[in-house]
C-alpha cells in the first residue's frame, strides 16, 4: 500500500496500517484480550476512516484567505452606460456589457457597487433608469424586462413580455409620461409594445402590432405629448412607422413606404420626424421624413459630400440633432441635415471617431460629444447640438497605446465650481477597458478584456541572479519591533480589525509571493491570458496583479482582417538547462474570422516582456493546431496547423525543423470529430510533400453514428502534457491491475437527436446518452455503453486511465456523475514474479495502437446534486499525489472532489483490505462537503473554465479560473505532505532544538562531576 | 504424485468439457480475449466464422420475422481505390417491437488475385495501410458514409493473413469497425510476408453494453450496516507462502548456512591438520610470555 501513494492519499492509512501491526502482536497474548482489543480496534478504525473521510481535503481559516488565492471582479466590454449624478451623494455609473453583465460602478474610484450577471442567453438590449431609483433592462430579445434597485442593486420586479415573433427590441423611459399616476416604461420586443408600470412591473397595455418581421430601428416620444412613434423597417426595403397614443396604446397612424435604393442596417436618428439611412450599397444617404402622415424621401449620393470616395460607408447610430456622422473608410464626416431635407458637411476627421449620444444639459441646450483617437492621446471634444463652431469643452488625454482606438463613448454633464458645465466622458477602448476622463486626465480605468478570456498558458519567471539583491528595502527596529508586538496581539486575541488588517499585510509581504523570480516550489509563475479582445495579459501568480498587457497588432481589425478572433495560445520556445538566459515566448494562434476556412495569423510574443517578436498572415485556414513533441535546435517547439482543405503545415518554417520532422512523418496522427454531420475521422500525413513545408492528409479510418438516432454531443480528450507516475494500481489482494494509458484515447458522449434539446423537452423512453472510448490511431472502439433515460449536457474530463462525465437522469430526475476506468489486459501477465525475473515480460517493449487492446473497464454512477459548467482535474508535477477532480458549480464555485468517491470499485460492504486500500463504502450520491470549496466564500461569476498547472512541488497544484472573474488559488489535493505549512513555527522548533542541547550539556557536566565525585570518594 | 497430476489433468478435462458445450450455449457479448475461443477453425480460402450473436433472445421469438442480408467488403492498398473482398452475410432479426438486430454473421472472404498480392507486398516494403471499408447502413449501403478502418499492412502476416473483425452495430447501422491483426503488432514492424496467401478471419459482432445503474439502496445500506456491527468479517484465507515466508526464509537460510559448514568441516579437517600443527606451539608459547608482562 505505501509502494503506493495514488492510491493512498491520507496519513490516517498509514496509520491504520501502523494498529493492524499492533494488532498482530497483541493476538498472542490472549484471545479474550485480542477479541476485546479488535472491537474497540474496529470502532477507532471505522472512527479513523470516518475522519479520514469527513475531514475536507480542502478547507482553510479564515485569516489564511486571500495568502495563497486572489480574485478579481470584472464586468465585460461595456454596451451601454447611464449615468446616475443629480442627487447629493454616491456618483455612479449603471453599465450593460457584452458579458450580459448589469453593474453600478463608482464614478471616482470605478469600483464596482453591485452587479448581476445575467445567464449566458439573455443578452442585454437595453437600459435606463426610471423614476431615479430603478434601474430598468430590457433583455433576451426584448422578452424579459426587470427593475433593480438603484442603491443597492435588488432585483424590484420582473415582468416576461409574449410575443409573436422576434425582433430586434427597444427600450423607452419617458420621464415625463404619466397613466393612472403611474410612471410609465415602454418596451418593444417580439412584434408588441407593452406599457409596463415602473412602480410594480405590471402591464398596463398591450399593442401588437400585427405586421410581420418588423424590425424596429427608434422608438420616439414627440416632445410635451402623449404619442409614440415607432419607425423601423420591414425587410430592407420597406420603411414603416406606426403612431400609438401612449396612454391608451391605440395605434393611431400606420403609414408605410418602399425605400428606394433599399436599407442597409444602420440608421441615426436626426430629429423626431427625420431618420437618415445607408442604402444596401452603402453609397447612398437616404434621408427619410415622416410628418403628418406623409413620408418622404429625398436621396444623396455619398459621393457629392466627398470627393474620391469608394467602397462603403457606414452610418453610425446615434442621435444627434440635425447632425449625423458617416464613416467612409479612414475619414469621419459629420453630416448637418437642413429643415429641407438637404445635407452639407459639417467636418471632416481623419482618425476613427466616436461620437456620444444628445446630452440635455439645460432646459433648451443640448451637448454631444465625440473623441477621435491620434496615435499617442485622444482628443475630447464637446460641441452644443445645434452650433457647430462652438466648444464647449476640447481636452487631449494622453493614452496608453495599448489600449487601441476609441469604440465608444457616453457623456455626462456636471456643474463646475464656478457655475460652468463641467463634462466627464465614459470611453470604451478598442482593447475592451474601460475609462473615465474628467478635466483632461484619465480619472481611472478597468481592464475588463480579462473578463472574456479564450485561453490560458503558464510561462516561469526568470531564475533569480547572483548578486542581484530582490530583498526588499531593509525595514527598521522599530518597523520589526511593531512588527512582532502586532503578531502577539494577534496570537493573544487583543488585535482590532485594523490591527488583523496589518497582520495579514505583513504576512503577505513576508511570503514575498509577488517577486519577478522563480521559486523553489514553483507558485511563482506568469498566467499568459489571451482575451476576445485580442489583448494578451501577463498575470503574476502571488496576486494577479498584470505583469504586462499587449494589444496585438495582428489581432486587430485591418482592411485585409475584418473580424479577427483569438484561438488558442501555444508555448513556443521554452528555454531550459543551458539557455536559461533567452526569455520563453508563446504563439498566439488567430483567424481572420469567425468561419473554419477564414485565413489564419500566427504572432509570437515574448512572455517576459510582452513584446511581439514577430507576426505572420498565413495563405492558409487554420483549423486545428497539433503541438508536436520536437524541438528544433534553438528550442522552438514543432507545430502542425490543419487547415479547412486538409493539408498539413509544419511551423516553424525552417529546414531544420523540416529535417527532425521527416523521420517522424509516418506517426503523426490526428482525429476530428464533425459534430454536425456526426462523424469522426482519422487522418495521416502522406509521405511526399506537396511544398516544403506542407504535407497532404489522408483519411484513415472513421466512425459513422446514425444520424437518425445519435447526435455528437460532448468529445474530450486527456491533456497531452499530463503526467502518470504509476502505471500500475495494487489492490487489495496483493494483486496488481495495469491502467490503459493512451495518450490517444477520446471520449466521445452522444445523445438521441429528439434529446438534444434542453431537459425536460423529451420523455425518458426517447432519450438515451451513448458514450464512447475511441482510439484515435487506429479509429478502434474500444468501449460503448449506453445509459437509457438519460442526456445532455454532458461535461467530461479524461485523466490517466479514467474519464468521468456528468448529464442528466431522467427517470431519477437527477443529475449523475459516470466514471469509467479502462484496464490494460494484455500486461496482466507481468504479475507473475518468475517472468519478470527470467525477463520475459513485455513491460519494456513498446506499445503499439495496431495490437488489439485487450482491455477491460470498470463503472459506476453516481447521482450528484448539482448541474456542471465545467469539470477539470488536478494536476501534479510527477503524478503522485492522488486526484481531485475540480467541480465548476452553476453557483459559479469550484467544488473539489476527491476520486475516491468516484470508484468503480466500491462496495456497499468493502472488506478489511480494501478499506485500507481506501475504498469508501458505495453510496448512492457523491457527498458535497461545504468545506471542500476551493473558491471559499467567492463566487467566479459567468464560469467558463479551469486550468490546472502543476507546481514544482509534488503535492500541491496551481488552480486558476476563469469566467467574468477570475480566481487562482494553489491547492493540494492530499495536503502538503512534502513540506512544512506556513504556519510551522520554526522559532519553537529552534527553542526546543537549544533548550536539549543546554540539557544535554547540563547533564553532561553534572554526570562529570558525578563522576569525578565517586573517584575521589 | 504422478496419481494427483493425473487427477488434477482429469478434472480440468471434465471441466472444459462441461464448459465449452455451455459456451456455445451461453451468448456472451464479451470481446473474446483468446483467439482459441472463436468457435470454428477457419479454413484456407474461403474462410467462414460465425460468432456467437451478441443479442439476448427475446421472448417474442416466435413473432420475429427474419431476413438474411448481405453486404460487402471493400478493401484498398495504400491509396488506390477501393475494390470488393469478401462479403458478410446476416440474419436481420425484426421484434415484434420494430427494433432490428443483426445476429449470425457470416463471412466469406474472396481469394486475393495476383495484382493484388503484389499491391500488398508493395505496402508491407512500405509500412503502409491495408484500408477496408463497410457500409454504414447495411439495407442500404452505403448509408450517410462508408465506415473506414486501416490497419499498418505489416502487421497482418503470420504464416497466413490474419485478421480480427469487432464490428459495431446499431440496429441495421454499422458505427465502426475494429480492425487488426489479432496477434500484438509489435513496433518496429519487422517487414515479413505471408508463407500462404489467404486470409484467416475472425469477427465479432458487437452491440452496446447497457450502463450499470445508479445503485438506489439507501435502507440496504442501513440495513447492512446494523448487521454488520454483530457480524465478524473473516480475513481472507492466504496461501502457506503469504502467511509463513517470514519463518520459512531464515529457515532456509540457517539449512543453507548448515550444509554449507557441514562442506567446509570434511576440508577444514583434511587441509586444516599439516598446516595447523606446527604453528600452534608458538601460539601456545607466546600467550604466557604476553600475559607475564602485563603483569
Amino acid at each position: 500500500m505505501h509502494k503506493n501513494p495514488s492510491s493512498s492519499p491520507s496519513r490516517s492509512v498509514y496509520l491504520v496500517t501502523l494498529i493492524d501491526e499492533t494488532r498482530r502482536e497483541k493476538k498472542t497474548l490472549g484471545k479474550d484480550f485480542s477479541s476485546a482489543m479488535a472491537t474497540m480496534l474496529r470502532v477507532f478504525l471505522l472512527l479513523l476512516s470516518l475522519l479520514s473521510l469527513t475531514a475536507p481535503a480542502f478547507s482553510l481559516y479564515e485569516d489564511q484567505v486571500g495568502l495563497a488565492d486572489w480574485h478579481q471582479k470584472y464586468i465585460g466590454k461595456v454596451k451601454d452606460a447611464v449615468f446616475h449624478t443629480q442627487k447629493t451623494g454616491r456618483k455612479r455609473v449603471v453599465v450593460s456589457t457584452e458579458e450580459n453583465v448589469i453593474a453600478s460602478l463608482d464614478l471616482r474610484h470605478g469600483e464596482i457597487f453591485w452587479r448581476h450577471v445575467l445567464g449566458p442567453n439573455d443578452a442585454i438590449d437595453g437600459i435606463d433608469i426610471a423614476m431615479g431609483k430603478y434601474v430598468i433592462t430590457l433583455s433576451s430579445e426584448g422578452s424579459i424586462l426587470r427593475a433593480w434597485n438603484l442603491p443597492d442593486g435588488q432585483m424590484v420586479w420582473e415582468s416576461f413580455l409574449q410575443g409573436p415573433y422576434s425582433s430586434k427590441s427597444s427600450l423607452l423611459v419617458p420621464a415625463s409620461l404619466r397613466v393612472d399616476k403611474d410612471n410609465v416604461i415602454l418596451a418593444f420586443g417580439k412584434g408588441c409594445i407593452h406599457a409596463i408600470s415602473a412602480i410594480h412591473g405590471d402591464t398596463l397595455w398591450k399593442k401588437d402590432l400585427e405586421a410581420d418581421s418588423f424590425e424596429i430601428q427608434y422608438m420616439i416620444q414627440a416632445s410635451d405629448s402623449d404619442v409614440i412613434h415607432l419607425v423601423g423597417f420591414v425587410g430592407s426595403s420597406q420603411f414603416d412607422s406606426y403612431t400609438i397614443d401612449a396612454k391608451s396604446g391605440e395605434l393611431i397612424k400606420h403609414d408605410s413606404a418602399a425605400i428606394p435604393g433599399g436599407y442597409s442596417g444602420q440608421a441615426a436618428l436626426v430629429s423626431s420626424n427625420t431618420l437618415v439611412v445607408m442604402d444596401s450599397a452603402g453609397s447612398t444617404v437616404t434621408t427619410i421624413s415622416f410628418h403628418d402622415g406623409k413620408v418622404t424621401f429625398n436621396q444623396t449620393p455619398v459621393s457629392t459630400l466627398i470627393e474620391d470616395f469608394v467602397g462603403k460607408a457606414i452610418i453610425s447610430a446615434s442621435k444627434l440633432e440635425g447632425l449625423f456622422s458617416v464613416k467612409t473608410g479612414t475619414l469621419t464626416l459629420f453630416v448637418r441635415v437642413t429643415v429641407e431635407g438637404k445635407l452639407e458637411v459639417v467636418n471632416k476627421v481623419d482618425y476613427a471617431t466616436a461620437v456620444s449620444d444628445l446630452l440635455a444639459i439645460s432646459e433648451d441646450r443640448q451637448a454631444f460629444a465625440f473623441v477621435h483617437s491620434r496615435s499617442t492621446d485622444i482628443d475630447l471634444t464637446v460641441k452644443l447640438g445645434a452650433d457647430w463652431n462652438h466648444d464647449l469643452l476640447k481636452e487631449s488625454v494622453k493614452m496608453d497605446q495599448e489600449r487601441g482606438s476609441v469604440k465608444k463613448v457616453f457623456i455626462n454633464n456636471y456643474i463646475r465650481t464656478d457655475r460652468s458645465h463641467g463634462f466627464r466622458a465614459l470611453i470604451v477602448m478598442e482593447d475592451h477597458s474601460l475609462l473615465l476622463v474628467q478635466q483632461g486626465a484619465i480619472v481611472w480605468s478597468r481592464e475588463d478584456a480579462l473578463a472574456s478570456v479564450i485561453d490560458v498558458k503558464t510561462s516561469e519567471l526568470p531564475v533569480e541572479k547572483k548578486g542581484v539583491s530582490v530583498a526588499k528595502v531593509e525595514e527598521t527596529l522599530f518597523e520589526w519591533l511593531q512588527g512582532h508586538v502586532l503578531k502577539l496581539k494577534g496570537t493573544l486575541m487583543l488585535a482590532s480589525p485594523d490591527d488583523m488588517a496589518a497582520i495579514q499585510a505583513l504576512r503577505l509581504k513576508a511570503s514575498g509571493k509577488s517577486k519577478m523570480t522563480r521559486d523553489h516550489n514553483g507558485f511563482r509563475k506568469l498566467l499568459i491570458v489571451l482575451t476576445k479582445a485580442g489583448k494578451i495579459f501577463a498575470l503574476h501568480t502571488g496576486d494577479g496583479r498584470i505583469i504586462w498587457s499587449r494589444l496585438l497588432n495582428s489581432l486587430r481589425q485591418s482592411a485585409t482582417c475584418e473580424a479577427p478572433t483569438g484561438l488558442n495560445l501555444f508555448p513556443w520556445h521554452v528555454p531550459h538547462h543551458h539557455a536559461l538566459d533567452e526569455n520563453p515566448s508563446v504563439l498566439v494562434v488567430s483567424r481572420c474570422g469567425p468561419s473554419d476556412d477564414a485565413l489564419g495569423l500566427l504572432s509570437f510574443v515574448d512572455t517576459y516582456t510582452g513584446k511581439e517578436l514577430s507576426s505572420a498572415s498565413l495563405d492558409h485556414s487554420v483549423v486545428q493546431v497539433i503541438p508536436l513533441p520536437f524541438m528544433d535546435s534553438t528550442e522552438q517547439r514543432l507545430h502542425l496547423l490543419i487547415d479547412a482543405s486538409g493539408q498539413a503545415h509544419l511551423y516553424p518554417k525552417t529546414s531544420d525543423a523540416l529535417s527532425i520532422f521527416r523521420p517522424e512523418l509516418s506517426n503523426v496522427y490526428w482525429y476530428s470529430v464533425e459534430a454536425e454531420t456526426g462523424i469522426i475521422k482519422g487522418y495521416a500525413l502522406k509521405e511526399k510533400a506537396s511544398d516544403n513545408y506542407s504535407f497532404d492528409t489522408r483519411s484513415i479510418w472513421s466512425i459513422v453514428f446514425p444520424s437518425e438516432s445519435e447526435k455528437i454531443i460532448k468529445s474530450s480528450a486527456r491533456k497531452s502534457n499530463e503526467v502518470v507516475h504509476t502505471q500500475a494500481k495494487v489492490i487489495a489482494d496483493q494483486d496488481a491491475m495495469f491502467k490503459y494509458i493512451s495518450k490517444n484515447l477520446l471520449f466521445v458522449a452522444t445523445v438521441a437527436p429528439k434529446a438534444s434539446g434542453d431537459i425536460g423537452s423529451s420523455t425518458p423512453e426517447e432519450s438515451w446518452l451513448i458514450v464512447y472510448l475511441i482510439d484515435t490511431i487506429t479509429g478502434r472502439i474500444l468501449q460503448r455503453m449506453t445509459h437509457h433515460g438519460a442526456q445532455g449536457p454532458v461535461e467530461a474530463v479524461v485523466s490517466e486511465n479514467w474519464v468521468i462525465y456528468h448529464y442528466f437522469n431522467l427517470r431519477a430526475h437527477r443529475y449523475e456523475m459516470s466514471v469509467i476506468e479502462i484496464y490494460d489486459q494484455s500486461r496482466a501477465d507481468n504479475k507473475d514474479v518468475w517472468k519478470l525475473i527470467l525477463g520475459k515480460h513485455n513491460l519494456t517493449s513498446p506499445v503499439s495502437s495496431y495490437s488489439r487492446p485487450e482491455v477491460m473497464t470498470r463503472s459506476q454512477s453516481y447521482f450528484f446534486t448539482h448541474s456542471v459548467k465545467s469539470i477539470a482535474v488536478t494536476s501534479t508535477a510527477k503524478g503522485i499525489t492522488s486526484k481531485q477532480l475540480l467541480i465548476g458549480t452553476v453557483g459559479d464555485q469550484v467544488l473539489a472532489l476527491d476520486k475516491r468517491f468516484l470508484d468503480p470499485r466500491r462496495s456497499v460492504n468493502p472488506t478489511q483490505a480494501e478499506k485500507e486500500e481506501g475504498i469508501i463504502p458505495l453510496a448512492d450520491s457523491l457527498p458535497i462537503i461545504p468545506q471542500s470549496y476551493v473558491t471559499h466564500a467567492l463566487k467566479v461569476e459567468g464560469l467558463r473554465g479551469i486550468e490546472t498547472v502543476p507546481a514544482k512541488l509534488e503535492s500541491t497544484t496551481l488552480i486558476f479560473a476563469y469566467g467574468v472573474d477570475l480566481f487562482f488559488t494553489r491547492f493540494a489535493p492530499s495536503r502538503t505532505y512534502d513540506s512544512l505549512t506556513e504556519d510551522f513555527s520554526y522559532a519553537l522548533l529552534l527553542l526546543t532544538i537549544v533548550a536539549l542541547v543546554a540539557a544535554i550539556f547540563i547533564t553532561w557536566i553534572l554526570s562529570e562531576k558525578k563522576e569525578l565525585r565517586d573517584k575521589w570518594r | 504424485m504422478r496419481k494427483g497430476v493425473l487427477l488434477v489433468l482429469f478434472t480440468l478435462c471434465f471441466v472444459l468439457s462441461l464448459f465449452a458445450p455451455s459456451h456455445s450455449g451461453f451468448q456472451s457479448d464479451e470481446l473474446l480475449v483468446d483467439d482459441d475461443e472463436s468457435s470454428s477453425v477457419p479454413k484456407s480460402d474461403q474462410t467462414t466464422v460465425t460468432t456467437p450473436s451478441p443479442t439476448p433472445r427475446r421472448k417474442f421469438s416466435d413473432s420475429d420475422s427474419d431476413s438474411k442480408i448481405q453486404f460487402t467488403l471493400e478493401h484498398a492498398f495504400g491509396d488506390s481505390d477501393f475494390a470488393p473482398a469478401g462479403t458478410f452475410s446476416a440474419r436481420l432479426k425484426t421484434s415484434a417491437h420494430g427494433g432490428q438486430t443483426l445476429t449470425k454473421l457470416r463471412f466469406s472472404r474472396n481469394a486475393l488475385t495476383d495484382a493484388e498480392k503484389e499491391n500488398f507486398k508493395n505496402l508491407v516494403d512500405g509500412d503502409d495501410f491495408y484500408k477496408i471499408r463497410l457500409p454504414s447502413n447495411v439495407l442500404s449501403p452505403p448509408g450517410k458514409d462508408f465506415v473506414v478502418t486501416s490497419v499498418r499492412a505489416r502487421c497482418l502476416p503470420r504464416e497466413t493473413l490474419d485478421e480480427h473483425f469487432v464490428i459495431h452495430t446499431d440496429g441495421v447501422n454499422i458505427l465502426g469497425v475494429n480492425y487488426g491483426a489479432p496477434a500484438p503488432c509489435s513496433y518496429p514492424r519487422p517487414a515479413k510476408l505471408p508463407s500462404k496467401w489467404s486470409f484467416n478471419s475472425y469477427t465479432i459482432l458487437k452491440n452496446t453494453e447497457q450502463a450499470p445503474r445508479t445503485p438506489l439502496f439507501i435502507q440496504d445500506v442501513l440495513k447492512n450496516g446494523e448487521e454488520g456491527e454483530g457480524e465478524v468479517v473473516a480475513p481472507p484465507e492466504r496461501s502457506f507462502w503469504a502467511k509463513y515466508w517470514m519463518y520459512v526464509i531464515p529457515l532456509g537460510l540457517i539449512v543453507v548456512n548448515a550444509v554449507t559448514q557441514a562442506m567446509n568441516m570434511p576440508e577444514e579437517q583434511a587441509s586444516g591438520q599439516p598446516g595447523g600443527a606446527p604453528a600452534a606451539p608458538g601460539a601456545v608459547q607466546r600467550a604466557p610470555s604476553s600475559a607475564a608482562r602485563r603483569r
